[in-house]
């Protein structure tokens, strides 16, 4: 159920370049069961700026009541966020959207998670659900450069992790997907969140596959009313048949959605 | 619930005046998961075209000071399934539909109205002559005021519920506009529309929004709003719904005095989806505070002579 609460901030800490880490206490931490939701905050008192920001959820706390969110600081409100200090209070409004389906891997079988950026963070928590539950899972993390590098450690806790950047300053030199060929890795399901480009990537190479994605658009609402996230179906690739990223997402099974 | 929000307007009998604007609400199915829908006076759902639109590419919103742009472009699901399937859905709460009519020709505005006046809980239609984000019909039906009030006698030559009209804030003359329509047989005014705006992003060069322009909303356009209604009802003796930037009970009460008769809750819904219900609770209690019993003893405040005032506890 969606909620809206006053959340206090716990700890925020700067972890890359430009990314902070920032985790918040609050009630609604207990409607929060999927991984792969996210949050919608008011950062800004007053109004500038005026909309709330989707930031997906990283890490789920149930017994603490809390949940830990990573995200950069780029645009005024991410700025404005980054700000936040221990004891301040932060407007949140959800769990929204549908995440990464657990159930799709079953125990026993291996997962591929493929994040690339900012759309890392909601494969930690999905990477502790699925481990929980018994699947092996390998990790795949792309990013811009060296300074940009965060939670390698964290993840390889849980499975294999392999690290890329486009610059070649850390890890390998190149694309998640180059990883991929060059280690020949084989997995029974593919969850991944990242640029649109390596989302389409990834699609079209294993369009044989079962892959899940999460997108990202930009939003009004973030529960459904506005149409401003909307995108065409794959089977009316051109139609009027449409979901909205927001609600009926962030994550779709690849094809279901135009990229 | 107190009866100093009670009010009545052609078609609408609203237990509070207060309602989500067309185009912020959906048809209320999202809402409805975070309050009960009846708490609300009126529910202005979104606009519906005779065939299924999927409107415009994104971009489709982008943010500016104390405002917003939006070209979503009338994407709805069409008359029928919006008649079957939303209408219909929405007949569980207690909650009078102001149905927004919007189309490319006029024949589509006049079998849309035709179609959505009939269902049972539609109690007043909303002509959309104003929407800046099509490339066809939209704004060009509400910048030419005999166009404007011949479309507006037609429909209501068809409609069986009460016809108000949209007013769009891109025009030279807006008193213009809303005498034309009430010459055509409107039966109240809703207004503003959006404003229409552009952002361009300074590292790409381009427009944000994928339509390029938009329609500016929220606090940024109130102002406006004000303005044009503190002219519009003073010229007209149509009742006046109020919109543009709402989000406060006080910003209500600044609408009342301008001369609107109910106000239409828009952008605030996507900041706290409860701003509705918030503003409902408040509304008794700053009446109170102001010295007024009912809240229609608002309307006109600022332009209306002494005598023409109502009674109010000074």
């Amino acid at each position: 159920m969606i909620k809206q609460e006053m959340c206090e901030v716990i700890s925020q800490s700067q972890i890359a370049s430009h990314i902070y880490k920032l985790t918040l206490r609050g009630g609604l931490v207990h409607e929060m069961d999927e991984p792969g939701q996210f949050v919608h905050l008011k950062i800004a008192e007053q109004m500038d700026p005026i909309l709330r920001r989707p930031i997906s959820i990283a890490e789920i706390d149930h017994k603490h009541s809390e949940f830990t969110m990573i995200y950069r600081a780029e645009g005024k409100g991410t700025k404005l966020l980054a700000n936040k200090k221990q004891g301040d209070v932060i407007d949140v409004l959800g769990p929204l959207g549908h995440g990464f389906p657990i159930a799709a891997t079953e125990k026993g079988e291996t997962a591929l998670l493929v994040g690339g950026g900012i759309g890392v963070p909601p494969l930690f928590e999905l990477s502790k659900q699925l481990v929980k539950k018994g699947v092996k899972v390998v990790h795949v993390l792309g990013f811009q450069a060296s300074e940009a590098v965060f939670y390698e450690k964290e993840f390889t806790t849980l499975g294999t992790t392999y690290v890329a950047t486009v610059d070649g300053s850390y890890g390998s030199k190149g694309f998640v997907t180059d990883i991929i060929g060059d280690n020949k890795l084989s997995f029974d399901v593919l969850y991944t969140c990242g640029p649109t480009p390596m989302l389409k990537a990834l699609e079209q190479k294993y369009i044989d596959k079962e892959v899940y994605l999460s997108l990202e658009e930009r939003m009004g609402c973030g529960i459904g009313a506005c149409f401003a996230c909307v995108c065409h179906t794959g089977d009316d690739p051109q139609g009027h048949s449409y979901k909205k990223v927001c609600s009926d997402g962030p994550v779709f099974r690849a094809g279901e959605v135009v990229l | 619930m107190s009866h100093s929000l009670e009010i009545s307007l052609p078609g609408l009998n609203l237990k509070n005046p207060i309602m989500p604007a067309s185009g912020c609400f959906g048809f209320g199915r999202e809402f409805s998961q975070l309050y009960d829908l009846s708490e609300l006076g009126a529910i202005m759902i979104k606009a519906t075209t005779l065939e299924p639109r999927f409107g415009n590419p994104t971009p489709r919103v982008a943010e500016t000071t104390a405002g917003m742009l939006n070209a979503i472009g009338l994407q709805n699901p069409g008359l029928d399934k919006v008649m079957s399937e939303e209408l219909a859905w929405l007949e569980q709460y207690d909650v009078p539909v102001i149905a927004n009519v919007a189309g490319s020709i006029e024949e589509d505005y006049i079998a849309v109205a035709k179609e959505l006046s009939k269902a049972k809980n539609v109690h007043a239609l909303e002509l959309n002559i104003s929407c800046p984000n099509v490339k066809t019909g939209g704004i060009a039906f509400g910048t030419i005021p005999e166009v404007a009030k011949d479309l507006t006698r037609k429909v209501k030559n068809v409609s069986e519920v009460p016809v108000y009209v949209k007013l769009s804030p891109n025009v030279t003359n807006i008193v213009e506009m809303a005498k034309a329509v009430e010459d055509g047989g409107a039966d109240g005014l809703t207004m503003i529309n959006t404003l229409v705006g552009m952002r361009i992003d300074i590292n790409t060069g381009v427009p944000v929004i994928a339509n390029k322009t938009g329609g500016l909303s929220g606090p940024a356009i109130k102002p406006v709003a004000i303005r044009m209604i503190h002219e519009v009802s003073q010229q007209v003796s149509i009742p006046i719904i109020g919109m543009g930037g709402v989000q406060s009970a006080e910003d209500v009460i600044e609408y009342y005095y301008a001369g609107a008769s109910a106000v239409a809750v828009g952008t605030a819904n996507f900041v706290d989806p409860f701003i509705c219900p918030k503003i409902i609770k408040e509304l008794p209690d700053l009446l109170n505070r102001l010295g007024f019993d009912h809240i229609s003893e608002c309307t006109g405040r600022s332009w209306k002579k002494h005598e023409q005032l109502v009674h109010h506890r000074a």
